[in-house]
């Protein structure tokens, strides 16, 4: 798993899995930017289940408000932290 | 279990749900077995219940008057806690900064993750589900109605507590404050300012 640069563009993967998962649907699919590199985190989505933490790397990635939902203030923007496996280049 | 156990969960006013009765289950089995003791339960609720806004409402004055620890709490916000001695735990706070240019607000539409170690327990408003559906849709008129008008050429940015880390809106300095001392700024600093849900208020107006 390749790191991703601050700055660069990321898409969301539109997928749809049960469980416990830590992206919300709003996002998925969508594309954003990298705003900051968090740091390596254990998998919540794996500990929920009792499982090993699999250490991924979590961004914060910086999505247009209207990119998201409808609404007219073009510069509005929502950050969210997505784990890598989520995220893929644009 | 006995029948004459003391645990610290309220008479309930409704049937036990079944995650209510799991984790009663698995609190008195872990006193059983000796792993904790319902007073280390009790005190880390009392710990938790008692903590409260009003360090983190320092901390922010202190940022206002020290802008090199300012710049140390937006780049790694659990440290400067540390070193302003606030314990921030596992925590890992991100401080996020209002400028005349931009406006903050903090949610959790997953669940309500909160910096608690920060700020104390969260409002109800904050867990409430029409909080956290709408301030992402559309955050400006939730603003609206806890009486927070934003300019249309202010950024609204928010941000949406999904993981591992927490925040914090280090709140725009009201004007008219200069040489105020750090605990007469204090004073203005409100939770709601460092959720994002609020502005400090104008000093000439409180």
């Amino acid at each position: 798993m390749t790191g991703f640069a601050l700055g660069s563009r990321v898409r969301v993967r539109a997928f749809y899995p049960p469980g416990h998962l830590r992206v919300p649907s709003y996002a998925r699919g969508k594309t954003g930017t990298i705003e900051r590199v968090c740091g390596t985190f254990e998998n919540p989505e794996r500990l929920a289940y009792g499982k090993s933490g699999d250490p991924r790397m979590l961004y914060r990635v910086r999505f247009a408000q209207s990119d998201l939902f409808d609404t007219p203030h073009a510069s509005d923007t929502i950050d969210i932290e997505i784990y890598d496996h989520w995220l893929e280049a644009v | 279990m006995s029948d004459d156990h003391d645990h610290p969960h309220d008479q309930d006013e409704h049937p036990q749900t079944y995650h209510e009765r799991l984790s009663i289950a698995l609190f008195e089995l872990l006193v059983e077995k000796g792993i904790v003791s319902a007073a280390d339960v009790q005190a880390e609720i009392s710990a938790m219940e008692g903590r409260t806004p009003d360090r983190a409402a320092q901390l922010v004055a202190h940022a206002w008057c020290d802008p090199a620890f300012k710049a140390r709490l937006l780049a790694d916000g659990s440290a400067a806690m540390r070193e302003f001695g606030i314990d921030p735990g596992t925590m890992h706070l991100v401080v996020v900064e209002d400028t005349l240019e931009t406006h903050n607000v903090i949610v959790c539409t997953l669940c309500s993750c909160y910096p608690r170690m920060l700020l104390g327990v969260p409002p109800g408003w904050y867990k409430s589900r029409a909080y956290r559906a709408r301030v992402v849709r559309e955050p400006r008129t939730v603003l609206a109605e806890f009486g927070l008008a934003i300019p249309d050429d202010v950024t609204v940015r928010v941000h949406d507590s999904t993981a591992d880390m927490r925040y914090m809106v280090l709140p725009l300095r009201p004007p008219q404050t200069d040489g105020w001392s750090e605990g007469k700024l204090a004073a203005l600093v409100t939770r709601d300012a460092m959720i994002g849900t609020a502005m400090v208020r104008d000093a000439a107006l409180t």
